[in-house]
C-alpha cells in the first residue's frame, strides 16, 4: 500500500492536443479518491497514466515513494478494474483471478489461498469454476474486483467500473466497493462521470474539467463549498440554478442581490463582508433547487417572497420538482409534494439565502 | 340491432383478413421451400452423378446403355482398386503432407503477423495491412509463369516440396486478414488487463489472443486447408511425374491414359479426394461459413 | 483494420513533449515495435519472395524473346494483340467473367432471399446442402461435369433423349462449350454469393423493415429502399471480388475444354499455361498473364475502397 502523487502531470497527444494540462494531486495511503468530471475532462487519461497504459508527456507520477514515469505497468504494482470488466473470456473465474499471480510465478497453494480469500470477501466462492459468460453483470464486476484484490497491489485503479450495470445493481455494487475498501484498505483511485458515485464513495473528490482539476475536497466540501461555477453545477442533482444578477444596495444599509426589478433578495448579514466589494457588478447567483421553497406565511421572517409563473410540475413521490423561467433562465425548485403548484399559475417562493453562492460572471470563481 | 351486426361484420372481416395474411405467409413459406428444393437438387446433381458412377463396374460404364443416372449392380471395385493402387496412395500421401505443412506454416505466419498488425504496430504497419489484402486479390494465374522460372532456378521443378513454398502465398494473405479482423474485435482492455497482470506481448498473444480468437483461428485454418487441398494450377505446372503429384493433378494425369477414360475410377478418386474437405465442412460448417464471410463483414 | 483504426497495446503514442525523457518506457516502446516487426517478418519475406518479386520478374520476362536471349521491349504484347487467337481469349475471358458473375450475383441473391424467408432453425441444413458445390475442390467437381458432358455417353443427353431431343455436342461446339464453362462456374460460385448475401441480409435490422411496413412499403419497395441500399457495399465487394477470381479462373476451362474447340473457350490463364508452360515460350506466356493486370488492378482498387469504407462503417 502506498501514497500516489501527480506532480504537474501533462498528457499531450500528437498534434499538440492536451488532454491533461499539468495536474497536481497528492493521494495518501489508504485513501479512496474519486476523479469525477464530464467525458473528455482527462480523468480517464490521468488514471491510465498512473496505470502506465499511457505515456506521461510531462511531469512526474510517484507511487509509494518512487517515480514511475518509466516503469511499465506490470512493475508498478497496481491493479485495475475496467468498465467492461476485461475478464479473460476463455478462463474460469479462478483462472482469471489467478492469471496475474501465475505470471508472477507464485506457488500454487499461495495462489489458491489468495483466490479463496478474495472469493470469500466478494462472496463469489461458488462461481470459481464458471466462465465469465455464465455470470451476470454484477458477478462479473465482482470477479474483476477479485482479480485486483488477489494481487494485493499498492494501488487499486477503477475506470468507470459501474457504468455497464443497470441502475439498481449499480447502487448495490457501489456499497460493495465501499465495503471492500474498508476491508482491504488499499489506496484507491476511482474514475467516474457519475457525481452520486463520487459523493458516496470518496474520502476526497477530485472534480476535473478540460484537463485541469477544478477542486479537490471532501464530498461535503465540494457540495457545500464549491470553488467554481463548474463544480457547483456538476455536483448535485438536479443541478444548481444559475441566475444572472447584480449586487446592489439593500434596505437598512445592507446589500441585496437584484435579479430583476421585482426580484431583489437581501444578502444575509454574515455575508455582507464577502460580497461588499462586488457592489454594482454583474454576478451570477447560484442556488440549489432544494434551497428554494414554497412560501408560507409562517415562514422565517427575513426570507423574502417571490412569485413566479410555474412552467412544468414533476411529482417524484418524496418531492416535487417545479420549473420556472426567470428572465429566460430556467430555474428549478424542489418543493414539498403537498404543493399546490399548477402549470401556468403563479407560485409564491422563497429561498434559503444562507445557502446561496455568488460567482464572478466571467471567471466562474465562487466568491 | 344494426350495431351488433356491424360489430359482427367487422369482426368477421378482421378475422378473414387475419387468416388471409396467415395463408399468404404459408404460401410464401412453402414457395421458398419448393424453390430451395429445386436449387438443392440442381446443386447436388454433379456430386450425385459422381457417386453413381463410382459405384459402377467398368463393364457397366462401357456398355453405354440405359439410364446413366442409376447404378444397376453397385460395386466397390473402383474404390478397392484405388486404395490398393500405389500411385493413388502416393498422391493422397503427398496431398496430406503438403496440406498439413502448408496449414501449419500459414497459420504461424498469419497469426504472428495479424497480432502485430492489429495490436502492436510499427512504422509502415498500416501500409503492410493494406498490401496483405491486395496480395490476397492477386490470383495464382498471374504469377505462375515467373514462379515457374523461380522454382526452376532453385531446382525444385517436379519436386512436391516446392508446393510447401508456394501454397502459403495463397493462404497467408486471407488468413492474416481474417485474423486481423478477429484480433481487432478483442476489446483493448483485455490486453491492458493482461499488461497490468504482468504479461509480455508473446504471453498476451499465446495466453489471451489465440484462445479468445479461437473461432477465427479455426476459420482461417479451414481456409488454408481448403486452398492447399484444392489447388490445381501450381501442381499442374510444376510437377510431372506420378511420385511427386498431389491428388488434384494426379487423378487427371494418372487415371486418364491417352484416350482411355476410366470414369468409374476417376469418379471414385474424386469422391475419395473430396472426402477430407467434406468431412471438415460437415463438422465445422459454422466456422467454414464464418471464414467465408469474414473477408467482407469483418474487414 | 486497414484504414488505420488499429490501436497499439498500451497506446503509447509518442508525444512531442516526451522527447526529453529517455527512460525505459521508451526502450519498451522501441522494443515493442521491434517485436512487432519481427512478428511480421515471415509474412514480409513470403510476400516479397513469392508475390512481389515474381510480379516484377514477370514484367521483365515479358520483354524477352522466346529463347530469353534478347530484349524485345513490348513486341510480345504487340504480337499477341495482332493474333486472332488472343483476340478470342480477350473476348472469352470478359464474356466468361461478366456473364458468370452476373448470373452468380442474381442467383445468389434469389437463393439468399429464399433462405431468409424460412425459419432460422431450418436454415442450417439448407445452407449445408447449398454450400456443397463450393466445398468440393473445383478441379475435382469439374471432372464430374466433364463426365456429364461426355460426348459419347452424356448423362444430360440421355435426359434430352428421353424427352425426344437430339444429342447436344456439349463441349464440341464453340458457343455451347462457352456456355458450359459458364454453367460450371455459376454452379461453383453461386453458394459463395448466397452465403455473403445471407450474412448481409441478417445484418439489416428488423426494425427497418417494420418501420418501412408502417410507412406503407410493399415487398418490392422494401427490397429497393431498405434491403438493397443496406447491402450495397457488400454486394459491390462480393461482385468485384468474384470478378477477379472468375476472370483469373484456370481450373474449369483447363479441365473441361483445354481451350478448345478452335481456341474458343481459352481464357487468359489457360492460354498463358498453353503458351508458357506447354509450348515453352515463357516470355509470351508471361505477357498473356500480364494482360490480366489492368482489369485486376481496377477491380482491386474498388474492392479495397469498399472494404475500407465498410470497416469504417463497422467501427462507427
Amino acid at each position: 500500500m502506498a501514497e500516489v502523487s501527480c506532480r504537474k502531470v501533462v498528457k499531450e497527444y500528437e498534434g499538440g492536443v492536451q488532454a491533461v494540462k499539468g495536474i497536481d494531486l497528492e493521494i495518501s495511503d489508504h485513501e479512496f479518491v474519486v476523479l469525477v468530471g464530464p467525458s473528455g475532462c482527462g480523468k480517464s487519461t490521468t488514471l491510465r497514466m498512473i496505470a502506465g497504459l499511457e505515456e506521461i508527456s510531462g511531469g512526474e507520477i510517484w507511487i509509494g515513494g518512487d517515480v514511475v514515469n518509466d516503469v511499465p505497468p506490470r512493475d508498478r504494482d497496481i491493479a485495475m478494474v475496467f468498465q467492461n470488466y476485461a475478464l479473460y473470456p476463455h478462463m474460469s473465474v479462478f483462472d482469471n483471478m489467478a492469471f496475474g499471480l501465475k505470471l508472477r510465478k507464485f506457488p500454487k497453494d499461495e495462489i489458491k489461498r489468495r483466490v479463496d480469500e478474495a472469493a470469500r470477501i466478494l462472496d463469489i466462492g461458488p462461481l470459481l469454476e464458471r466462465k465469465p459468460r455464465a455470470l451476470s453483470g454484477g458477478q462479473r464486476q465482482r470477479v474483476a474486483m477479485g482479480r485486483a484484490i488477489v494481487r494485493n497491489p499498492k494501488v487499486f485503479l477503477f475506470d468507470e467500473p459501474l457504468s455497464n450495470l443497470d441502475a439498481k445493481l449499480r447502487v448495490q455494487m457501489r456499497t460493495e466497493i465501499k465495503k471492500v475498501h474498508q476491508t482491504v484498505k488499499t489506496t484507491t483511485i476511482y474514475v467516474t462521470h457519475d457525481q452520486i458515485e463520487a459523493m458516496t464513495l470518496a474520502d476526497r473528490v477530485v472534480v476535473m474539467n478540460h484537463g485541469v482539476i477544478e477542486q479537490v475536497g471532501s464530498p461535503h466540501d465540494v457540495y457545500h463549498h464549491p470553488k467554481t461555477r463548474f463544480v457547483a453545477g456538476f455536483i448535485g442533482s438536479p443541478a444548481m440554478n444559475f441566475i444572472p444578477c447584480r449586487v446592489t444596495d439593500g434596505t437598512n444599509g445592507g446589500l441585496a442581490i437584484k435579479v430583476t426589478d421585482q426580484i431583489v433578495l437581501p444578502v444575509p448579514p454574515q455575508r455582507m463582508d464577502r460580497y461588499g466589494k462586488y457592489k454594482g457588478r454583474e454576478m451570477v447567483l447560484g442556488l440549489r433547487p432544494e434551497h428554494l421553497f414554497e412560501y408560507h406565511e409562517q415562514g422565517k421572517p427575513n426570507w423574502s417572497r417571490v412569485d413566479l409563473l410555474t412552467d412544468v410540475v414533476e411529482p417524484m413521490g418524496m418531492e416535487t420538482m417545479v420549473h420556472f423561467f426567470v428572465e429566460g433562465t430556467p430555474v428549478c425548485a424542489r418543493v414539498d409534494p403537498s404543493t399546490h403548484a399548477e402549470p401556468g399559475e403563479m407560485l409564491p417562493l422563497t429561498a434559503d439565502l444562507n445557502q446561496m453562492h455568488l460567482m464572478e460572471k466571467d471567471s466562474g470563481v465562487v466568491v | 340491432m344494426s350495431a351488433t351486426t356491424m360489430e359482427a361484420a367487422k369482426r368477421a372481416a378482421a378475422h378473414s383478413h387475419k387468416s388471409s395474411l396467415h395463408r399468404q405467409r404459408m404460401w410464401a413459406l412453402w414457395g421458398s421451400y419448393i424453390a430451395l428444393g429445386v436449387f438443392v437438387v440442381i446443386f447436388l446433381v454433379p456430386p450425385f452423378y459422381t457417386l453413381m458412377t463410382s459405384l459402377k463396374s467398368s463393364a457397366e460404364i462401357s456398355a453405354q446403355s440405359g439410364n446413366p443416372w442409376i447404378v444397376r449392380s453397385p460395386t466397390l471395385e473402383n474404390f478397392w482398386y484405388l486404395i490398393t493402387y500405389p500411385n493413388f496412395q502416393t498422391f493422397y500421401f503427398n496431398s496430406v503432407v503438403v496440406t498439413l505443412l502448408t496449414v501449419v506454416i500459414s497459420m504461424v505466419i498469419s497469426v504472428m503477423a495479424a497480432f502485430s498488425l492489429a495490436r502492436m504496430g510499427f512504422w509502415g504497419s498500416q501500409t503492410l495491412s493494406t498490401s496483405v489484402f491486395l496480395t490476397y486479390l492477386i490470383p495464382p494465374s498471374l504469377l505462375f509463369i515467373p514462379l515457374f522460372q523461380i522454382v526452376g532456378a532453385i531446382g525444385m521443378i517436379n519436386n512436391v516440396w516446392c508446393l510447401i513454398l508456394l501454397y502459403p502465398t495463397l493462404a497467408v494473405p486471407f488468413c492474416t486478414w481474417i485474423m486481423i479482423g478477429y484480433f481487432s474485435s478483442i476489446p483493448k482492455e483485455l490486453d491492458e488487463a493482461a499488461l497490468i497482470d504482468g504479461a509480455g506481448y508473446v504471453q498476451i498473444l499465446v495466453k489471451i489472443f489465440i484462445p479468445v480468437a479461437m473461432p477465427g483461428i479455426i476459420a482461417a485454418t479451414i481456409f488454408a486447408f481448403t486452398v492447399s487441398w484444392g489447388a490445381f494450377l501450381y501442381p499442374l505446372a510444376y510437377l510431372y511425374t506420378s511420385n511427386q503429384m498431389v491428388l488434384t493433378v494426379g487423378i487427371i494425369s494418372d487415371l486418364i491414359r491417352g484416350d482411355v477414360f476410366q470414369w468409374g475410377k476417376i469418379m471414385a478418386a474424386c469422391l475419395l479426394a473430396s472426402l477430407p474437405p467434406i468431412v471438415i465442412y460437415a463438422f465445422l460448417m459454422d466456422y467454414y461459413v464464418a471464414g467465408l464471410t469474414a473477408g467482407a463483414t469483418k474487414g | 483494420m486497414a484504414d488505420g483504426s488499429s490501436v497499439p497495446i498500451g497506446a503509447m503514442a509518442p508525444a512531442s513533449g516526451a522527447a526529453r525523457q529517455k527512460g525505459s518506457l521508451h526502450k519498451l516502446a522501441r522494443h515493442r515495435s521491434t517485436t512487432a516487426f519481427l512478428l511480421c517478418l515471415p509474412l514480409i519475406l513470403l510476400i516479397a519472395a513469392f508475390v512481389v518479386y515474381p510480379a516484377f520478374y514477370a514484367i521483365y520476362l515479358s520483354m524477352l524473346n522466346k529463347k530469353m536471349t534478347a530484349f524485345v521491349g513490348l513486341n510480345n504484347f504487340a504480337f499477341l494483340l495482332k493474333r486472332h487467337t488472343f483476340q478470342l481469349v480477350i473476348f472469352q475471358s470478359c464474356l466468361f467473367a461478366i456473364t458468370a458473375v452476373v448470373l452468380k450475383a442474381l442467383l445468389g441473391f434469389i437463393i439468399a432471399h429464399l433462405m431468409h424467408n424460412i425459419p432460422g432453425g431450418n436454415q442450417k441444413i439448407w445452407r449445408g446442402l447449398l454450400l456443397v458445390p463450393w466445398v468440393i475442390p473445383l478441379a475435382l467437381s469439374t471432372l464430374s461435369w466433364w463426365w456429364m458432358f461426355d460426348p459419347s455417353y452424356s448423362a444430360f443427353n440421355w435426359i434430352l433423349n428421353q424427352f425426344g431431343f437430339d444429342n447436344v455436342p456439349w463441349l464440341g461446339v464453340g458457343w455451347i462449350a462457352r456456355a458450359c464453362t459458364i454453367v460450371v462456374n455459376v454452379w461453383y460460385g453461386t453458394p459463395f454469393f448466397m452465403i455473403m448475401y445471407l450474412a448481409a441480409l441478417k445484418s439489416v435490422p428488423e426494425q427497418l423493415y417494420e418501420a418501412a411496413s408502417i410507412d406503407g412499403a410493399g415487398a418490392v419497395q422494401k427490397l429497393f429502399f431498405v434491403t438493397l441500399p443496406m447491402m450495397r457495399n457488400i454486394i459491390a465487394i462480393t461482385v468485384l471480388f468474384s470478378l477477379i477470381v472468375t476472370f483469373a479462373d484456370f481450373d474449369i476451362v483447363r479441365i473441361l475444354t483445354s481451350g478448345g474447340p478452335q481456341d474458343m473457350t481459352h481464357v487468359f490463364a489457360t492460354y498463358a499455361f498453353q503458351v508458357g508452360i506447354q509450348s515453352g515460350d515463357i516470355p509470351l506466356g508471361a505477357s498473356v498473364s500480364l494482360f490480366m493486370f489492368p482489369l485486376l488492378a481496377f477491380a482491386a482498387f474498388f474492392v479495397l475502397r469498399g472494404v475500407t469504407k465498410r470497416s469504417k462503417e463497422i467501427a462507427a
